[in-house]
């Protein structure tokens, strides 16, 4: 890859980190009366991967089209690398578009060109020769991995190929952001997994600003920095990946979590009942270095034992956060003595209820 | 059919050909941009306009319902002030060409409109105007459909170029009708009918295979 493309600035960044390519404030749209957002400010930080996830309808889609001007806000500030463009023309807002990629979640690559045609086509627009930008084109596919299939026809490629040909066409003309809109959600689990690699591959590579959007938290997971969670057009949770999975603070967060944090078997949480016969049932949560020997040092400080019901220690971004669930008995002051031991690890500590016959 | 009879057959038949091509062009010229403002000044369109679009909508239909028999005598003065003369082939390419243009303007407008919105946003995305998305999206996505709605305009037009024999244009209808229907001469009817039926299955043919070749879909 060659010098047409924007320097990659990952290895020192330092105080660069806090630039802003973006920056919302309260900026508001409604569709008739309907708020589809309602306040939002947010910032992205140069080089960063930002994932911003709400359920449908939450607002996202039309927050990520305001960045680009598709959508115009009611009100508030949106400032793309410094610059004020709520007030832009159609034709003002048309070079910047030009810095800004976007990626969508059916493709929307043409069907009447070829492939290198339609990576070549943001070049075209901006009055490159027919030589430099389908020499371009192969360059930027031979970066997403599709060299083989410039003058194919995108009917002719499958899902992951299309999106491959959508980055590389959102990357053409050298952009300073790439908006992803769900582009994963119409994928497989296996194609998913590549494209978000490839994803995280190029803004290592280019230090490339992505804010994506997604209803998968397990997309967050997998290649964001720092995660927003959007509800009813509002940010109502904003942090880095693994502090928003090891401590979700609002009811949406951790519902949105649920699928893919481990969570008490439906037969034991059937059997729960709240009067104190029986094993005592805790559900723990702690992010940090200590998560891993967290187990360990509790067996050590209990006599009597404990069972692990569910759960386990995972990793994001290099940090440990673990969700377990345990059973203690209930002989003498064991249950108490764990809660005891276990928060001064730092851990959360819940008590859930008590399962009568495990003793 | 006598020597004078099969001269006069290749010539109507010319003169068919002639009227079908001839009109069929003009209003491919005149219907695509107006389908195409049609459909961009419609609601949520690139370039909406709502009255512009009632506007136009409004002319067309008024084309449209007029009977084609009416139509043809209805425009004589224009066909004369355009031509010189209102009787004959090149007369009655006007009138066919004024009432083609808005039927082919309504199927173009139903291809353009077919174009998935995601492409249009797409390249408004990468910066892309009004005029980018015309060239590069609206027109080539659209082009095996506008191709197949061409192909029923200019089969329609064999059919209409048929009543312009009432001005006295030629062609094969005003053949079949004045030997064919007037003078009892089977012979001559047969053989017109079945030498329009090739001419429709041969430019449906050519249509159906021109799309399949600029289809990109499948």
């Amino acid at each position: 890859m060659t010098s047409q493309f924007p320097p990659a600035g990952q290895a020192e960044q330092g105080e660069s980190r806090r630039e802003a390519v973006v920056r919302l404030s309260g900026v508001h749209r409604h569709f008739g009366d309907t708020p589809a957002i309602d306040g939002v400010s947010l910032t992205v930080h140069k080089g960063e991967i930002l994932g911003l996830i709400g359920r449908s309808g939450a607002g996202k889609s039309t927050l990520i089209r305001c960045l680009n001007g598709l959508e115009r806000p009611d009100r508030g500030s949106i400032k793309i690398e410094g610059r004020e463009i709520t007030g832009l023309s159609e034709e003002q807002l048309q070079p910047l578009r030009r810095r800004i990629g976007m990626i969508f979640q059916h493709f929307n690559l043409l069907s009447a060109k070829t492939v290198e045609e339609n990576v070549a086509l943001p070049l075209k627009i901006e009055g490159w020769a027919m030589e430099k930008r389908l020499a371009r084109a192969a360059e930027l596919l031979d970066l997403v991995g599709l060299s083989g299939k410039a003058k194919s026809y995108p009917a002719a490629l499958s899902g992951g190929q299309k999106q491959r040909v959508g980055i590389a066409r959102a990357l053409a003309a050298g952009p300073a952001l790439l908006l992803s809109d769900e582009a994963t959600s119409a994928l497989d689990p296996e194609t998913t997994a590549a494209i978000l690699e490839l994803l995280k591959d190029i803004n290592a590579k280019l230090g490339l600003t992505i804010l994506l959007i997604t209803h998968e938290m397990e997309v967050i997971r997998s290649i964001a920095d720092r995660v927003a969670v959007i509800d009813a057009g509002r940010i109502v949770e904003e942090g880095p990946v693994w502090s928003v999975f090891a401590n979700p603070r609002t009811a949406i967060t951790q519902s949105l979590l649920s699928g893919i944090r481990p969570h008490l078997p439906q037969h034991v949480a059937a059997r729960l009942v709240s009067e104190p016969v029986g094993e005592v049932v805790l559900g723990v949560d702690l992010s940090g270095p200590d998560a891993g020997v967290l187990l360990a040092g509790l067996s050590g400080a209990l006599a009597g034992g404990f069972r692990l019901i569910h759960g386990g220690v995972e990793h994001i971004q290099q940090q440990s956060v673990a969700r377990f669930f345990l059973g203690i008995p209930p002989a003498s002051d064991g249950p108490a003595r764990a809660v005891a031991y276990l928060e001064r690890q730092g851990a959360k500590v819940e008590v859930l209820g008590h399962v009568p016959g495990h003793d | 059919m006598s020597p004078v009879m099969i001269e006069l057959f290749i010539r109507s038949f010319f003169e068919t050909v002639v009227m079908t091509v001839a009109s069929g062009a003009i209003s491919l010229v005149a219907g695509l941009p107006l389908g195409l403002a049609l459909v961009a000044t419609a609601k949520g369109g690139i370039a909406e306009n709502l009255w512009i679009n009632r506007f136009l909508g409004a002319i067309v239909n008024g084309f449209r319902s007029v009977p084609f028999i009416i139509l043809l005598v209805a425009l004589i003065p224009v066909t004369r002030f355009i031509v010189g003369t209102s009787i004959g082939m090149w007369a009655a390419i006007v009138p066919l060409s004024i009432a083609a243009t808005p039927y082919y303007a309504r199927m173009a407008e139903v291809s353009l409109r077919e174009v998935d919105r995601g492409l249009i946003e797409a390249v408004r995305a990468m910066g892309g105007n009004r005029w980018t998305i015309v060239r590069e999206v609206l027109v080539p996505e659209a082009l095996p459909s506008l191709v197949a709605g061409f192909t029923v305009t200019l089969i329609t037009l064999i059919g209409a170029s048929a009543m312009a024999g009432a001005i006295g244009a030629g062609g094969l209808g005003d053949l079949a009708i004045r030997y064919g229907y007037q003078r009892f001469e089977t012979t001559v009817m047969v053989a017109v009918v079945a030498v329009l039926i090739v001419l429709v299955c041969a430019i449906q043919w050519a249509g159906d295979r021109l799309v399949l070749k600029l289809d990109h879909k499948h």
